[in-house]
């Protein structure tokens, strides 16, 4: 049944991802982009770790996706058009893709055996997010990520309105 | 996992029911489609351009202010539910967490991202 | 076999149905997934049933108020009113545009509904009598509201129509932007519970509604929510008496009975969702002896809620959309993230009693959290007083030189 639930999640992230790199029309694209995101979304469920996949849907598909959408429609002056998948920089982009999926393979092999002995792993804490809260604002833990995470935010911000305002006011 | 199954259910049952609602509604409705039904309604006017036309930046910036709070929010979860444990200076730290965001609302606002025209 | 209990009619008549499907010889595993799939379809029947009385109740109640009779056709006082709504319904055609991209236009409805629906997973009715007590269900309603805003743009983006994709870019403006006030104001009941599950923060109200102890975040609320579900004053993403239907323009025949399915569903899921996180849920007299009870005390809440809801819906004029979006940025967001800077202060250095303290232990801490609210609340006043009195006088003074220009 699990298994099952593990195929179906797994099919939905990878045809999404197909789907992405294939549409030609970019708001599909980015509709196939939430299928994925909620695939990978279910995949934290199964995981046990459904504080993770709430924040996946809210922020992914909830805030990501519609910034994506609404980048399309203000970037390209016809969304409808058939956009080709490929563009100038395809060349550098399969050498990166490359890397990643060698990089990906070698983690993956290397922590294979780690993860088959991995069965008696401990078990989820009850309230895992009141374990994270803790932790997260623990002095001898998290703080200082925490904290940094709002200074990146802020730098975000202020990056994202300085390039946003200077291509208005041009 | 367990939990989550009734939530799997509920919306697997939650499409069903406008699967089977528009179903019904095509089965008994009528169906003569012609070129003017069909077409773009706009107050009958006829259409002209392309719709999907470029939009203003500004839309664009309230997103991405979204998308900052929105993050910030999935840090402030995890503190108000463990909030009962949490000692004085945790509280402490989470008001510098959000007095930082604050800053960013600030600066948001006095650079006029958040007027509308 | 356990007896009967009355007190605990729901529970017993769950337990009931288990012992039935055991003795009928599924295995445990089947009985699970059975029972599941019967909670998701009463889940799904409670909204959808519930919705059928709403639209005749919203009627009447609103033809009241505007001095009119309202549906009084069909049935005694036209409470079958719904009936013959969704037989028209029915029986008119589904056009799908001929320019349309036909996919997506069709998944939309069908997202709205479900994202809606998706919300009473998580809303107790009583002690226990719930879909499931997710211990993430605060956030959870949040991430699948998400679903919602996706359906809107979907909708407007593939219905290739201008009035559509503006309206639906409009709306979703609105929708996001209103989320971080909501959220900022649903930590204050989640901190002050010490939990996100929702069950738990209902019992974490025992000695006393979260209204008292937060009534402003209960305010922020309501209010970012109502614009949530984009209902007057908030509705002008469809002014439907002003401009073309907006974003769902295009739909017709049940597909666009499903968008305002979704609507209804959603107006009347938020103040349940108000009632559950700051008016105490199922909690009353005697609900401890007889928890069946909770289900009416929830649902009283409920109604006497969205009776509120209604009457801001037709009260209110709507608002215009730098406005809106102004009210949201310039005003909830600062006050939201003040609020909740102040009430976590508050709350922890008055140090939180327990939830079973006595009375003499909670006073105190109802005292201060209140006094804070009142001491905000005030603040606010002024500060919006001040403000507006500036905005006012520099609108004065820009408006004087007018006489002088006709003069001669």
């Amino acid at each position: 049944m699990t298994y099952a639930v593990f195929i179906l999640f797994t099919l939905m992230a990878l045809c999404g991802g197909v789907l992405v790199v294939t549409q030609r029309n970019l708001v599909r694209a980015a509709t196939a982009l939430v299928l994925s995101l909620f695939g990978v979304a279910g995949l934290y469920v199964l995981l046990e770790a459904g504080f993770l996949a709430a924040v996946q849907v809210l922020v992914y598909i909830g805030a990501i996706a519609i910034l994506i959408i609404f980048a399309i429609m203000l970037t390209r002056r016809m969304v409808q058009g058939d956009e080709s998948g490929l563009n100038r920089q395809w060349g550098w982009a399969l050498v990166s893709a490359v890397v990643m999926f060698a990089l990906f393979c070698y983690v993956v092999v290397k922590a294979w055996p780690l993860a088959l002995g991995a069965v008696s792993a401990p078990a989820v804490p009850a309230d895992s997010t009141e374990a994270l809260g803790l932790a997260l604002l623990d002095w001898e833990q998290y703080v200082l990520p925490f904290e940094i995470a709002s200074v990146l935010l802020l730098s975000a911000m202020v990056g994202a309105v300085v390039i946003a305002r200077e291509k208005h006011d041009s | 996992m367990k939990d989550y199954e009734l939530i799997g259910l509920l919306f697997i049952v939650g499409l069903a029911l406008p699967v089977a609602a528009i179903l019904a509604g095509s089965i008994l409705g009528p169906r003569k489609p012609n070129r003017i039904k069909n077409d773009t309604y706009e107050c009958g006017m006829e259409t002209f351009g392309p719709t999907w036309v470029q939009f203003k930046v500004q839309y664009y910036l309230f997103a991405l202010v979204f998308v900052v709070f929105d993050i910030e929010l999935v840090f402030l979860f995890p503190f108000a539910a463990a909030f009962d444990k949490l000692p004085l200076y945790a509280v402490v730290e989470t008001v510098v967490f959000i007095l930082i965001l604050a800053a960013a609302l600030v600066y948001a606002w006095k650079r006029k991202a958040l007027e509308w025209f | 076999m356990n007896g009967f209990d009355i007190s605990n009619l729901f529970l017993s008549i769950g337990q009931v149905w288990t012992e039935w499907l055991l003795q009928l010889g599924l295995s445990a595993g089947w009985v699970s997934f059975v029972n599941k799939l019967a909670g998701a379809v009463l889940v799904t029947a409670f909204a959808v049933g519930t919705v059928v009385f709403t639209i005749v109740g919203e009627r009447k109640l609103i033809g009241r108020i505007q001095d009119r009779l309202g549906p009084n056709r069909v049935g005694p006082f036209g409470l079958l009113q719904t009936v013959p709504d969704v037989l028209k319904l029915l029986t008119k055609e589904i056009i799908t545009p001929a320019n349309a991209d036909k996919v997506l236009y069709s998944i939309a409805p069908m997202l709205a509904v479900a994202s809606v629906i998706l919300i009473w997973g998580v809303v107790p009715f009583a002690n226990g009598v719930m879909g499931v007590d997710l211990d993430i269900g605060a956030l959870y309603f949040v991430a699948v509201s998400s679903f919602g805003t996706l359906a809107i743009l979907l909708a407007g983006w593939s219905s290739n129509n201008k009035y559509a994709l503006v309206s639906a870019f409009r709306v979703v403006a609105q929708l996001i932007s209103y989320e971080v006030p909501l959220v900022l104001s649903l930590l204050v009941p989640v901190l002050l519970a010490g939990t996100m599950s929702m069950n738990g923060i209902v019992q974490a109200q025992a000695q006393g509604w979260f209204v008292i102890l937060a009534p402003i975040s209960m305010l922020i609320f309501f209010i970012s929510s109502t614009a949530e579900v984009g209902r007057s004053p908030f509705d002008l993403l469809e002014a439907d008496s002003e401009i073309v239907a907006g974003y769902n323009i295009e739909y017709s025949g049940m597909r666009f009975a499903m968008f305002f399915l979704g609507e209804w569903i959603h107006a009347f899921t938020i103040c349940g969702l108000t009632a559950t996180l700051f008016f105490g849920g199922w909690r009353g007299p005697f609900v401890d002896q007889v928890p069946a009870l909770g289900v009416i005390y929830f649902l009283v809440k409920m109604f006497a809620i969205y009776f509120v809801h209604i009457w801001i819906r037709t009260t209110m004029p709507r608002l215009r959309i730098d406005h809106l979006l102004d009210f949201n940025w310039k005003f909830l967001v600062p006050l939201s993230l003040v609020n909740l800077i102040v009430m976590s202060l508050a709350a922890r250095l008055t140090g939180m009693p327990r939830a079973d303290a006595a009375l003499g232990e909670l006073l105190p801490y109802w005292g201060v959290l209140l006094g804070v609210n009142v001491v905000l609340a005030a603040v606010t006043l002024y500060v919006l007083g001040v403000v507006g009195s500036r905005i006012r006088r520099r609108q004065e003074a820009a408006r004087e030189p007018e006489p002088a220009v006709t003069g001669p």
